[in-house]
């Protein structure tokens, strides 16, 4: 750690590592409720769960980019943080108004809780994703302007490189997109329409800036390798994102009302969105064989470099699957969407925090890079939770072929609920990888508090 | 290698030369031709599946803007191409104001597409008029974007360049420009005869 305020990001990932276990759990309850309807109602019903399962990932994700800015941030610039006290801050008001959101769910009928927190002034909730209250939103506008303003200010008075001007980007266009989610129109098509410019641009566009940020940062501490190469690359990969990306909102527009020439638009730019995954792929292998110096911290590489392969399978193979809209025609909405959503969230933005953490927490610590034990831990949790989404994500894909097929495919094709009892098997198998990837993160945690230290030999 | 030969002063068309510009700019001109590539072949395939409308939509474009437009671009690529070669001869001056002239062609391709959409949408042409005018209007704006592009790009290296920064034994920011350009150019050159002319 080359400056005193970095250490501020500290107390973000390990938030975001205890909002990703409370994530996990509630996957797992929602899990079992796919094949057994009535567990844990009315206590916790499916739809709370589902909520909680996204807002908790969609929340620790933001800590850990967060928490990853305020490190990265500082070290490119070659100057402290503006304000660590105020990162702090923002720090326990994000986490308290997310518990207090997330106690809100789970305690208050939906319906109340909207109610309560003067949805009736300005009504935003009730949509996918966009579940959160509106204090709760206007909260999360607030950290995010201070969170910006402190970062940038950091950005203005030091060094300015490409990475950090890349992440700045990225982290300003997330707050922006955000802003639509306080447009709310009655007509549906117009909703939905505007809803996937915080959704699409987020994951498909500005996220991807982050990620890119990161991982280059990443790579070149542990590599070594020329600034002036991995920036070239990072310039091609976000120009290549946002070629695709933006342009790409159009896959998610073939149905909902729309014209029809986004079903062109959608299916020709979309399906050219793994190309920058792949170039992260090509990239990430490229540095590490490239790498002028034996970093000591083996498990951050291993998780960079399956930042960049998990990302490409996840994002870009398994989206390509259902992008074109005359596939898309059959497979919209059905388990094929979640086998997807997994695996991209997990491979893209999962990894690249943990890879972030995995580089930055024995340097706050004050190590070069953990213990040869803890870091032979850390990759075994890193192989059991990848595994795990792997067959989670292949579980999920057969069940939507066969939901697919037996829904609407089929000469006589049978009803939603009658379909979901016929995968119910892949469904007990996707739960129970996901309890093998609850194993895999409780030992991937574990990791931390095996002592000792590996010392710096380049 | 390539920047490697080119400090060494290694003039001439050596394969250390090749591909001329940075390397991440030919990255990004390949993703480009493929995503123009797959727009033509979409436009193709759907062209094949609505020949009489596609035929008979056609003659209502302007043939002769097109023309002119190509006309612009073939001529501001050799500007491009004019630039560079009297950058290798260390002529700076000279290869600033090519640079200018290439540029100030792609002024005179938005001029002649601004009288052409204008007289378009004042017939209440939009995307959704058929599915021959959807691709007529969403190719050539794509393209259009990318002259737009390709400005900005020349801008860049002609700012550098009227500061005397490039020399004969360091011109690559001029050779990565006016890859760029003449990839816009290419593009222009199937989409014409594609969208405007061939039956």
């Amino acid at each position: 750690m080359q400056y005193k305020s970095q250490a501020v990001s500290k107390p973000y990932f390990i938030a975001a590592m205890g909002l990703f276990v409370a994530q996990i759990l509630f996957g797992l309850i929602m899990g079992l409720q796919y094949v057994m309807g009535d567990f844990l109602f009315p206590h916790i019903p499916f739809n709370v769960a589902r909520m909680v399962h996204t807002n908790a990932l969609i929340v620790w994700l933001l800590m850990g980019f967060m928490g990853a800015a305020y490190y990265l941030i500082p070290e490119e610039s070659e100057t402290e943080l503006f304000s660590p006290k105020l990162a702090i801050a923002l720090f326990w008001i994000f986490l308290v108004a997310a518990a207090l959101t997330v106690v809100g769910y789970l305690l208050v009928p939906y319906a109340t809780l909207a109610k309560m927190t003067g949805n009736d002034l300005l009504p935003t909730m009730g949509r996918e994703f966009l579940e959160q209250p509106l204090i709760t939103k206007i909260g999360i506008v607030v950290v995010a302007l201070a969170f910006l303003f402190n970062i940038t200010m950091t950005v203005l008075k030091g060094r300015k490189t490409a990475i950090n001007t890349v992440l700045l980007v990225g982290l300003w266009g997330l707050a922006i997109f955000f802003l639509f989610s306080f447009y709310n129109p009655h007509n549906v098509v117009r909703d939905k329409f505007y809803w996937w410019w915080v959704v699409h641009l987020w994951v498909e566009g500005v996220w991807e800036l982050i990620l890119g940020a990161i991982l280059a940062f990443v790579l070149i501490k542990i590599t070594g390798v020329d600034r002036e190469v991995i920036e070239k690359w990072l310039y091609v990969i976000i120009t290549l994102t946002l070629v695709t990306g933006i342009l790409g909102t159009g896959h998610h527009y073939y149905w909902i009302g729309t014209p029809e020439y986004w079903q062109w638009f959608g299916s020709i730019f979309s399906a050219l969105e793994p190309i920058p995954f792949f170039a992260m792929t090509l990239f990430a292998f490229n540095m590490v064989n490239r790498r002028r110096r034996e970093h000591p911290n083996k498990a951050a590489t291993l998780w960079a470099l399956g930042t960049g392969v998990m990302a490409f399978l996840g994002a870009g193979v398994w989206g390509f699957l259902h992008t074109l809209a005359p596939v898309n025609f059959y497979t919209h909405g059905t388990q094929i969407t979640a086998a997807h959503g997994h695996m991209a969230f997990y491979g893209a933005y999962v990894m690249v925090v943990i890879t972030m953490i995995s580089y930055a927490m024995p340097l706050m610590r004050g190590r070069a890079a953990n213990s040869n034990k803890a870091q032979v831990v850390e990759m075994w949790g890193f192989w059991l939770m990848t595994i795990a989404m792997v067959f989670i994500t292949l579980f999920l894909t057969a069940a939507g072929i066969l939901q697919v097929w037996l829904q609407r495919v089929a000469a006589s094709p049978m009803s939603f609920m009658d379909a979901q009892d016929q995968v119910s098997m892949f469904y007990w198998m996707r739960e129970w990888s996901g309890v093998v990837f609850l194993i895999g993160l409780l030992v991937y945690i574990w990791s931390f508090f095996i002592p000792g230290e590996e010392k710096a030999k380049a | 290698m390539t920047t490697l030969a080119r400090r060494q002063g290694r003039p001439g068309h050596s394969l250390a030369d090749y591909p001329p510009g940075d390397l991440a700019i030919w990255v990004f001109i390949l993703a480009e031709l493929l995503a123009f590539g797959v727009l033509f072949a979409a436009y193709a395939i759907t062209r094949l599946k609505n020949l009489d409308l596609f035929n008979e939509m056609q003659l209502t474009l302007d043939r002769d803007a097109g023309a002119l437009n190509t006309f612009l671009l073939i001529t501001g690529s050799w500007f491009v191409a004019r630039s560079v070669a009297a950058i290798k001869a260390d002529h700076r001056r000279a290869s600033a104001n090519f640079l200018l002239a290439g540029i100030a062609s792609g002024f005179g391709f938005l001029t002649v597409k601004y009288f052409e959409y204008s007289a378009k949408f004042a017939a209440g042409i939009n995307l959704d008029t058929n599915t021959f005018y959807m691709f007529y209007i969403s190719l050539t704006m794509f393209h259009t974007l990318h002259v737009v592009l390709g400005m900005m790009i020349l801008g860049f290296v002609w700012n550098k360049a009227r500061r005397g920064e490039y020399t004969a034994r360091d011109h690559h920011g001029i050779e990565t420009g006016a890859s760029y350009w003449h990839m816009v150019d290419l593009v222009w050159i199937i989409l014409f005869p594609l969208i405007y002319v061939m039956r």
